[in-house]
C-alpha cells in the first residue's frame, strides 16, 4: 500500500510540474500582445515599456522566469505565501483576493457536492432496486434533463422562479457566514442545488448502472445463501462493491469544481475563482490567469490523490499496483 | 450454542428434504422456460446424492430454488420442498432466510468470484454466524478460524485476515466449503464444486467433502455433469433432463444396470480412462431441447434411438421418490436390461 | 542435451518419417516488473522453461496438465501468437523461430488454431459466412465469388447447415459455434492443427460429437493434431502419444497405451489417480494419492525437479538440487525423473485396467423404506 501511494505522489508531483510547465509556456512564450505592454498601461512609451519590462523580470531568459514562478508559488514571494504575485490591472498583491475568492468557491463546490453526492447516490441505489418500474424511469428522466439542461439556464430559470416570482429566497450575491449565517445559506441554497443537480443526474446514471452490475456478480448469490436480509446484500456487500467507480470520478470533478465553477458563479454573482478568472482574462490580467489555472490544475492532482487512496482503502485489490 | 463437536447420533433414515412435484416456470419474453417441470426426490440424513444433467437440466435451478434463491418475482414455483418437515414454500420470506445459511448450506461453482473480493475472508465466514447467531464478533471470528482449520487452510488465522485474490482456487473453494458448514447444517448443496478446479485440487476438495460429511452427519446433493465424480463419491444418483429426473438410484445400479436411454447415451459418449480399447464414441444424436418448446410426451424422445410411438405423446413417470431403482422410460424392463447389458458387452 | 523423440506409434504413418514440426529448447519467460517510477524486472514467470518435441505427420499429438504448467502458452508460442524467448520452431524443416509477420503469413495457412471458448473466440459482429470466408480473404486464394460456395461447403463438412450462412454467431450452441471454430480452422486445408482445449467449454454430449468429427476430419484430410486438454480421458482417447507438462517442463511422453497403463513420472502417477472413474466399485476401490498443496505458480519454480516439493517419492537431496533430464526409460517412453516409477503400485494406485471382481454381482441391498 505504502509503494501505491508513493507512486501516486510522485504522479502529482509530475502533474504539477507539467501543469506549471505549459501555463508557463502558453502565456509568457506565446502570448499576442507583450505583458510589458499591458502593464504599462495607456499609450505607454518605449522607455517605460523597457522599464516595466525590466521590473516586471520579462528580460531574464525563459527558465529562469519559469524557476522564479516556481519558486514564488511554492515558497512565497515578496507578498505572502503562497506567492501569486502581483496583478497588472489592479497593480497589486494577487493574494489576498486570491484566497478571499478561492474560499468562495470551496464553499460553493462543497455545498454542492455533499448535495450530489446524496441525491445522485440515493437515486441510483433506488433506480436499480427498482429496475424497470416506474420510479426508475422517472430517476432515469430526471438523470437526462439533469445532464441535459445547461447549467446557466437552470440558473437563470431558478433566480426566475424562486426570486423573481415567489420571492422565496434572496437574489444573487454572497454573504460571509459570519456575517448572516442564515443569508448566508439562503444566498448558496440555489447555486449549490443547481450545480448538484448536473452531477448528479451523472452520478445517478453510473451508481445504476454500477450497483446493477454488482447485482449480476457471484458473490451477491452467496451473501444470499448465507441467510443475510435482503438489506445487508444490497448495501454491505452491492454498494460497497459498486463505490469505487464514484470514488474516482468524484476526486476529478471535486478537484475541477474547486479550480472555478465560472458558469454558477457568474450566474449567481459570487464572487469566487471563476468570476475572478473570466474578468482577468477580458483584462488581459495574465498573471491571475495562471495563478487560477495553476491552483486548478493542482487541485484536481490532488483530489485525485485523495480518491485513488480512498479506492485503495475500498478496494485491495489494486493496493499492489 | 454453536459447537463445532459431532452432533448427537441420530436415525440415518431421517429424511432431510422432501421434494414433491416441483415446478420451476420463467416468463420470458420469448415464452415460459420450465426449468423445473415436476420433479420428486427425497434425501436422507448421512447420504450423498448426485445430481447429474448437463445445461438446461434444471439440476442448478432445482437446488437454488429449494434453498430459496429463487424468488416467486422471477419464476412461479409449484410444488412442495418440505425441509426437516416443513414445506418451505409455504413459509414466509423471513422464516426462510434464517435457515439459509444455518440449516441449509449451498457451495458454488466458481471460487474466484463467489466471493466478495472486498472483505476479508475471515470477516466473510464470521458472517454467516453472526447472521444467525447472538454471539460477539470476536467469538464468531474464533469460530471461522477454527472452521478454516478444519478445511485443510494452513495458517488459519493469518488466513483469515486475506483477501480472497489472494488465495488459489482450491483455497477459496475450501473457504466457502468452510462458510457452508460453519453453522452445522443439515443439508449442504455442492453445486459443480469442483468444475472449475485442476484434477489434482479437486481429489482434494471431494475427498475434503467426505470427511466433513461423516464429522457433520450432514445430507449431501452434489450437482454435476461429470459421472465420474458422482461414481465414486455418492450414495444415490438422480439423472436430470430438460427439467424432469429421468432416472434415479443407487450408484452402482446407474452405472451397472441403468435403465433409461439418456443415461445410456452419457455413458457411451464418455470418454473413458480405464477403457480397454478405444471404441468411436457413440454421442447422443441433436441438440438439447429448448426449455420453452419441450417435446411432448418423454422429452427425450427426438433424440431417442428406442423411441417407439407412445413416447411421443405420453409423458413416462418416475416412480416413487426414493426408489431403489427408478426410470422414466416406456420401454419394458426386460427389453431395458437386455439393451444394457449389450451395450455393456460392446464396452468390454 | 534434449533427446528427440521420434517415431510415430501411429497405424497411418506417412512415408516420410521427418516431423512436421519440430521445437527444440523453447522457453517463454514473461517478465515481472516492480519499482515506484522505474520499472525494474525482479523476476520471471517461467511458463514455458525448456521444451523439446517433434510431431509427425498424420498422428495426434496430445499435451496434458494443470494450471501452470505452460500448455496453453506453448501452443501460443508453436503457433507464434507469442514470440519465443529461447529456442527454435522448425515446420517441414523450415526454422520459422524469427520469421516476421510478414513472413509467417504463408505458414498460418499450414497451421490452424482451434480455440477453447466458443463463445469468446467468434466475433460477435460477423455472420457466420464471414467468419469462415475470412481466412480466404486474407490470403486471396480464391476468387470472391468462390468464397461463398467454398464456406458452404466446409459448413456441411463440419456439420453446420449451409443455409444458415448469414447468421450470426449468438444464434448457435455451443456445439455449432465450436463447429464454426473447426470450419474455420480448415478452411485453409492445413496440415498442422493446434487445438486448445476444444471441448472443455461444452455439454457431455456434444463434446464426444465434436471429438468424432475431429477425428474423422483427421482421416479425411491427413491432419495432424496437437491436442491440449486437461482432462486426461479425452486426451487418452484423441492421441497416439501423451505429453504430460508440469511447470514449463516436460515430466513425461509416451504413446499413449504405455503412459496410462505404465507411467514412469510420479507426477503423471498422482493425476491418473486423481481423475475420477465413472464406475462405482472400480473408482472406490482405488487407493488414491492425494497430493499436498496447490499446484505452484511458475513464477518462482522449486530448485531441481520442479515436482519435488509434493512429490512422494522424492529423495532428497538430488530431488531438491538436481534437474532430471528427460530419458528414454522404455521404447518411446520418456521421463524426466530421477527415481521412475516402477509400476504403479509404488504410488498406490491400483491398476486402472485391473476390474475388480464380480463388477455385475453384488448390488446394495435396498435401504429400509
Amino acid at each position: 500500500m505504502g509503494r501505491y501511494i508513493i507512486r501516486r505522489l510522485l504522479w502529482v508531483v509530475l502533474v504539477v510540474i507539467l501543469v506549471t510547465f505549459f501555463t508557463f509556456v502558453i502565456f509568457f512564450v506565446m502570448p499576442p500582445v507583450d505583458p510589458a505592454i499591458l502593464f504599462a498601461g495607456r499609450a505607454p512609451s518605449e522607455r517605460l515599456i523597457a522599464q516595466v519590462r525590466e521590473s516586471l523580470g520579462l528580460d531574464k531568459p525563459f527558465f529562469v522566469q519559469y524557476g522564479l514562478f516556481l519558486k514564488h508559488i511554492f515558497l512565497g514571494d515578496q507578498y505572502g505565501w503562497p506567492g501569486f504575485g502581483m496583478s497588472f490591472v489592479t497593480r497589486s498583491p494577487i493574494r489576498e483576493n486570491f484566497l478571499g475568492r478561492a474560499f468562495v468557491t470551496t464553499q460553493l463546490a462543497a455545498g454542492a457536492a455533499v448535495i450530489w453526492l446524496i441525491m445522485g447516490i440515493s437515486i441510483g441505489i433506488i433506480s436499480a432496486l427498482k429496475r424497470g418500474k416506474w420510479q426508475d424511469r422517472l430517476a432515469m428522466g430526471f438523470a437526462l434533463f439533469g445532464v441535459s439542461a445547461p447549467v446557466f439556464w437552470l440558473g437563470l430559470m431558478a433566480l426566475y422562479l424562486f426570486w423573481e416570482k415567489l420571492h422565496w429566497l434572496p437574489g444573487t450575491g454572497y454573504v460571509p457566514f459570519g456575517e448572516d449565517p442564515s443569508q448566508w445559506f439562503l444566498h448558496f441554497l440555489l447555486p449549490w442545488v443547481v450545480l448538484a443537480l448536473l452531477f448528479a443526474a451523472f452520478y445517478a446514471r453510473m451508481v445504476r448502472g454500477s450497483l446493477l452490475d454488482s447485482f449480476g456478480q457471484d458473490w451477491i448469490r452467496t451473501a444470499r445463501a448465507k441467510g443475510l436480509p435482503e438489506r445487508k446484500v444490497v448495501y454491505k456487500h452491492g454498494l460497497r462493491a459498486s463505490l469505487t467507480p464514484v470514488v474516482s470520478m468524484f476526486g476529478v470533478d471535486l478537484g475541477t469544481l474547486l479550480g472555478g465553477a465560472i458558469i454558477t458563479e457568474t450566474v449567481f454573482n459570487l464572487p469566487g475563482l471563476g468570476t475572478y478568472v473570466v474578468r482577468s482574462v477580458a483584462n488581459g490580467d495574465i498573471p491571475v490567469i495562471m495563478d487560477v489555472v495553476v491552483f486548478g490544475g493542482m487541485a484536481v492532482a490532488l483530489m485525485s490523490l485523495v480518491a485513488d487512496i480512498l479506492y485503495a482503502f475500498l478496494d485491495p485489490r489494486v493496493r499492489y499496483t | 450454542m454453536i459447537s463445532l463437536t459431532r452432533p448427537e447420533p441420530t436415525d440415518r433414515n431421517e429424511v432431510i428434504l422432501d421434494v414433491r412435484n416441483l415446478r420451476v416456470h420463467f416468463p420470458t419474453p420469448d415464452g415460459l422456460v420450465k426449468a423445473v417441470d415436476g420433479i420428486s426426490f427425497q434425501i436422507r440424513r448421512g447420504e450423498t446424492i448426485g445430481v447429474v444433467g448437463e445445461s438446461g437440466s434444471g439440476k442448478s435451478v432445482s437446488f437454488l430454488t429449494v434453498m430459496g434463491l429463487v424468488s416467486s418475482r422471477e419464476a412461479h414455483i409449484e410444488g412442495e420442498i418440505i425441509f426437516k418437515g416443513r414445506d418451505l414454500l409455504k413459509l414466509p420470506q423471513e422464516e426462510t432466510r434464517h435457515l439459509r445459511g444455518k440449516e441449509m448450506g449451498m457451495v458454488f461453482q466458481d471460487p474466484m468470484t463467489s466471493l466478495h473480493p472486498m472483505y476479508r475472508i475471515g470477516t466473510q465466514i464470521a458472517e454467516a454466524v453472526l447472521t444467525h447467531e447472538h454471539t460477539s464478533k470476536k467469538a464468531a471470528m474464533k469460530l471461522a478460524v477454527e472452521m478454516l482449520g478444519r478445511v485443510g487452510i494452513s495458517k488459519p488465522e493469518e488466513s483469515a485476515r486475506r483477501y480472497p485474490h489472494e488465495f488459489s482456487g482450491g483455497m477459496r473453494q475450501r473457504a466457502m466449503i468452510a462458510m457452508a458448514l460453519i453453522l452445522n447444517p443439515d443439508l449442504l448443496i455442492a453445486d459443480e464444486p469442483t468444475t472449475a478446479l485442476d484434477v489434482t485440487v479437486q481429489a482434494q476438495i471431494l475427498d475434503l467433502l467426505d470427511r466433513l460429511k461423516a464429522d457433520f452427519n450432514a445430507a449431501v446433493a452434489v450437482i454435476t455433469h461429470d459421472l465420474g465424480v458422482v461414481a465414486e463419491h455418492c450414495d444415490r444418483i438422480q439423472v436430470m433432463y430438460a427439467g424432469r429426473i429421468v432416472e434415479t438410484g443407487h450408484s452402482q445400479v446407474i452405472y451397472y444396470r441403468s435403465r433409461h436411454p439418456y443415461t445410456w447415451g452419457l455413458l457411451q459418449s464418455i470418454p473413458r480412462l480405464d477403457a480397454e480399447e478405444m471404441h468411436r464414441l457413440r454421442p447422443i444424436e441433436g441438440l438439447p431441447p429448448s426449455l420453452i418448446f419441450v417435446p411432448p410426451g418423454c422429452a427425450f424422445h427426438p433424440r431417442c434411438p428406442y423411441v417407439m410411438d407412445v413416447c411421443r405423446t405420453e409423458v413416462p413417470e418416475l416412480g416413487p421418490a426414493h426408489a431403489f431403482n427408478a426410470s422414466a422410460c416406456h420401454l419394458p424392463a426386460e427389453e431395458k436390461d437386455r439393451i444394457f447389458s449389450q451395450i455393456l458387452a460392446e464396452r468390454g | 542435451m534434449s533427446t528427440a523423440v521420434t517415431s510415430p506409434t501411429t497405424p497411418d504413418a506417412r512415408a516420410d518419417h521427418a516431423p512436421l514440426l519440430r521445437i527444440r529448447g523453447v522457453r517463454k519467460y514473461f517478465p515481472i516488473t516492480r519499482g515506484i517510477v522505474i520499472q525494474r524486472k525482479i523476476g520471471d514467470v517461467h511458463a514455458v522453461d525448456g521444451v523439446d518435441l517433434d510431431v509427425l505427420p498424420g498422428e495426434t499429438v496430445g499435451l496434458v496438465g494443470e494450471t501452470g504448467c505452460g500448455k496453453s502458452t506453448l501452443a501460443k508460442v508453436i503457433t507464434k501468437l507469442h514470440n519465443p524467448t529461447a529456442g527454435t520452431l522448425e515446420f517441414e524443416g523450415r526454422d520459422y523461430t524469427h520469421y516476421s509477420r510478414t513472413r509467417m503469413r504463408p505458414l498460418r495457412r499450414q497451421m490452424q488454431m482451434i480455440f477453447q471458448d466458443p463463445y469468446a473466440s467468434l466475433n460477435p459482429r460477423k455472420s457466420v459466412g464471414a467468419i469462415i470466408g475470412d481466412p480466404f480473404r486474407i490470403h486471396k486464394i480464391v476468387s470472391k465469388k468462390q468464397i461463398k460456395p467454398e464456406v458452404q461447403q466446409l459448413m456441411e463438412l463440419v456439420g453446420l447447415n449451409p443455409e444458415h450462412y448469414n447468421r450470426y454467431a449468438h444464434e448457435f450452441s455451443g456445439g455449432q459455434r465450436q463447429r464454426i471454430g473447426v470450419a474455420r480452422a480448415l478452411a485453409l486445408k492445413p496440415r498442422l492443427i493446434v487445438c486448445d482445449e476444444p471441448v472443455s467449454a461444452l455439454d457431455v454430449s456434444i463434446q464426444a460429437q465434436i471429438l468424432n468429427l475431429l477425428e474423422d476430419l483427421q482421416t479425411e484430410f491427413q491432419l495432424t493434431y496437437l491436442f491440449i486438454a486437461h482432462d486426461l480421458s479425452v486426451v487418452r482417447h484423441v492421441s497416439d502419444r501423451v505429453v504430460v507438462m508440469y511447470l514449463g517442463k516436460i515430466a513425461e511422453i509416451a504413446p499413449r497405451a504405455d503412459l496410462y497403463r505404465d507411467p514412469k513420472h510420479p507426477y503423471t502417477g498422482t493425476l491418473l489417480s486423481a481423475v475420477p472413474i465413472p464406475d462405482p466399485e472400480r473408482g472406490r476401490a482405488r487407493q488414491r494419492v492425494i497430493l499436498q498443496g496447490d499446484v505452484p505458480s511458475p513464477i518462482n519454480p522449486p530448485s531441481g525437479c520442479p515436482f519435488h516439493p509434493r512429490c512422494p517419492l522424492a529423495q532428497f537431496p538430488t530431488c531438491r538440487e538436481e534437474a532430471p533430464k528427460l530419458r528414454e526409460l522404455a521404447p518411446e517412453h520418456f521421463a524426466a525423473c530421477h527415481f521412475p516409477l516402477s509400476g504403479l503400485g509404488d504410488l498406490l494406485t491400483n491398476a486402472l485396467t485391473e476390474p475388480t471382481a464380480g463388477r455385475d454381482s453384488q448390488l446394495m441391498p435396498p435401504p429400509t423404506a
